[in-house]
């Protein structure tokens, strides 16, 4: 008999496969095979809210009191981006009429869902959307401060916007100034968040207090969120924000993966998770107060749009980062779209819809669906 | 591979709060599996977040290879040192796939290639783990869950591995197992095992070296198990009575049902 320890065959075996890699060939294809395969599936979810927005964008634009079809739609698009247009006034309205604001829609929803993907994993909390930080009662203060008092930052057609968009930075600038001093834990940045928000709707509430009607239905109609002031002029600035966001956060997906696994995990792996979640603050306040400064303030795009999408395409930032802007595009397109049409020809602003299609969507979800996408 | 860790009189502490290591002078050499061992609370957790630089000392120097780490970048401790916590949270589920995937951070492209998806597998079948590999998270059992964050603490090849509590959660098989595995990865691969462990047992069993930490921040002593091991120590550290016998070349506990006392029957 030894004295020397015994170990288990089975263990060595298994470590010694592991260590010399020992996947066959049969396997390893089979595997990628079926990997290939998990990833078409959520492709193809992709490509599907792309085929839907297609459709839904040509019917959207038929909506109004000119009767224009819905092929006659596409030939009209085609026939202006080939400098080929046939008829002038059926022209100026699908293009210069209504396309903006179908346009404008896509693109803010899209924005609205990325800002919410990248707070739902910055904050590792389902409930975040790109109002958690306050962005929005920064952005309604500053609004209702140019409705209201008339003092603006700004002058001319940015009066409203532009006092929007600045106000709107100052809550994340406050989050990240206690965040500084105390720590950047995502409970920190909440609860800076909320502390904030209330600040700001104090004041809010003050200023329409003294208010005369007209200012408040102002005031009213923008917080509730509308896509009727998108145009040509300013839909280059919010899709270049949305897009310059949306590609940074793909850029940086896998850190968004990593950060979902905790702190500590994230900076074993090489990840600073306190300089990254504040990035990642600066970033969704930047993109969200451009888009709510032009459209108000449209709720549940930024909590519902990502939530759906990870029932599809699983909570790999990768994939979720495109497939939620695709989806949020699409939902807010379908929002306004029913926004216009519901109790035509009475306007309901899509925020207001959005509210209606969203509450019970995120019910729906709680209710079905959390055991597969909330750990 | 063969990294030495040479902690010379670190002090250290979360923010904001006291010192819970004082002045621990220790080296670790590879390939070699080491257990830290002690009650709750001294600080055993803390001086593992040390020696990966989540927590940085507030004196002293933790030097790996000649090299301070307080020199090195984030991402290059990384390489160095793979990092296993205590609990990981998720807070989306995420298949046990992707999830081990996260450890192939900074080796990998854009896309998953072949190679790195066979790594995955390997891993996974390493760990029990192959059939789940595309259950979400929240459909595993906490042992389970513990054997993911270990896969992705393994697929990180890096040349020190550190685990807090690897075995919490596991039940007997898996705790032999996965810390059998471990002790032979050492011998295999070379590498620097450090792991905080409660099973005497287990420790005694499966490490080349024990650091007993007795007092809050303090390291009571290092060794070899044989040396380590005795009912001296246990009731010194843990204030519990014990018989030590041998066991499989090894020492093995037998702890005793009373704290220091004579005992006396229940009825």
């Amino acid at each position: 008999m030894t004295d020397r320890p015994r170990y288990s065959r089975k263990v060595i075996d298994s470590v010694d496969q592991w260590v010399s890699r020992g996947s066959t060939v049969e396997e390893s294809e089979e595997r990628f095979d079926r990997y290939r395969r998990y990833l078409l599936l959520k492709t193809m979810f992709i490509i599907a809210c792309v085929a839907v927005m297609v459709v839904v964008l040509g019917y959207s634009i038929t909506v109004g009191a000119s009767n224009i079809g819905f092929i006659e739609t596409y030939r009209i698009i085609w026939e202006h981006i080939a400098g080929n247009i046939a008829d002038d006034i059926k022209d100026y309205v699908v293009v210069g009429l209504r396309m903006p604001r179908v346009i404008g829609a896509v693109i803010a929803g899209a924005g609205l869902a990325v800002c919410g993907v990248i707070m739902q994993s910055t904050l590792l909390n389902p409930l975040a959307d790109p109002y958690t930080t306050g962005v929005s009662s920064g952005a309604s203060f500053g609004a209702t401060l140019a409705i209201v008092a008339n003092i603006s930052l700004l002058g001319g057609e940015l009066f409203i916007v532009g006092n929007a968009f600045v106000f709107s930075l100052i809550p994340t600038a406050v989050i990240i100034f206690v965040s500084k001093l105390k720590n950047a834990s995502p409970t920190t940045m909440i609860m800076a968040g909320i502390a904030v928000m209330y600040i700001f709707n104090a004041i809010t509430t003050v200023l329409m207090l003294w208010a005369d009607p007209n200012a408040t239905q102002a005031v009213y109609i923008w917080q509730v969120g509308t896509l009727s002031k998108t145009n040509w002029n300013n839909i280059p600035i919010i899709a270049a924000a949305v897009l310059a966001g949306t590609c940074v956060t793909l850029l940086m997906s896998k850190k968004l993966n990593i950060l979902a696994t905790g702190d500590e995990s994230a900076s074993a792996l090489g990840v600073n998770a306190n300089k990254l979640r504040i990035f990642n603050l600066i970033l969704v306040s930047l993109v969200s107060a451009t888009v709510v400064s032009f459209t108000g303030l449209i709720g549940f795009i930024g909590l519902v749009a990502p939530h759906i999408a990870r029932i599809f395409v699983g909570p790999d930032n990768k994939y979720l980062v495109v497939a939620s802007a695709v989806f949020g595009g699409m939902l807010l397109m379908v929002a306004d779209l029913l926004g216009r049409t519901v109790i035509s020809p009475v306007v309901i602003q899509a925020g207001v819809i959005m509210a209606f299609i969203g509450g019970p969507m995120f019910l729906w979800l709680i209710i079905n669906k959390k055991s597969n996408i909330w750990g | 591979m063969k990294m030495k860790i040479e902690i010379k009189d670190i002090q250290c502490g979360y923010a904001g709060s006291d010192l819970i290591i004082r002045n621990i002078d220790l080296t670790l050499e590879g390939p070699k599996l080491v257990c830290i061992i002690g009650p709750n609370g001294v600080g055993k957790s803390t001086l593992v977040k040390c020696i990966n630089h989540l927590l940085v000392p507030r004196g002293g120097s933790i030097t790996i290879d000649g090299t301070d780490i307080a020199t090195l970048g984030r991402r290059e401790l990384s390489r160095l040192i793979s990092y296993v916590p205590a609990s990981s949270q998720e807070c989306f589920s995420m298949p046990v796939l992707d999830s081990v995937m996260i450890g192939l951070y900074g080796r990998q492209g854009w896309r998953t290639s072949r190679t790195d998806l066979d790594r995955v597998y390997e891993t996974l079948r390493l760990l029990d783990l192959e059939d789940l590999a595309m259950r979400p998270s929240n459909a595993l059992s906490a042992g389970q869950r513990q054997r993911v964050a270990l896969a992705r603490g393994l697929i990180q090849d890096s040349p020190i591995l550190i685990l807090d509590e690897p075995t919490a959660n596991l039940d007997v098989m898996h705790q032999m197992y996965v810390t059998e595995m471990l002790k032979v990865i050492t011998a295999r691969k070379g590498v620097l095992v450090i792991m905080i462990c409660h099973d005497l047992n287990i420790a005694a069993q499966f490490a080349d070296e024990i650091v007993v930490m007795g007092r809050p921040g303090v390291v009571r002593t290092v060794g070899r198990p044989a040396d380590v091991i005795t009912p001296e120590l246990i009731r010194e550290v843990y204030g519990i009575d014990s018989r030590v016998i041998t066991h499989n070349g090894a020492p093995h506990v037998i702890l005793e049902p009373t704290f220091g006392d004579e005992g006396v029957h229940l009825d």
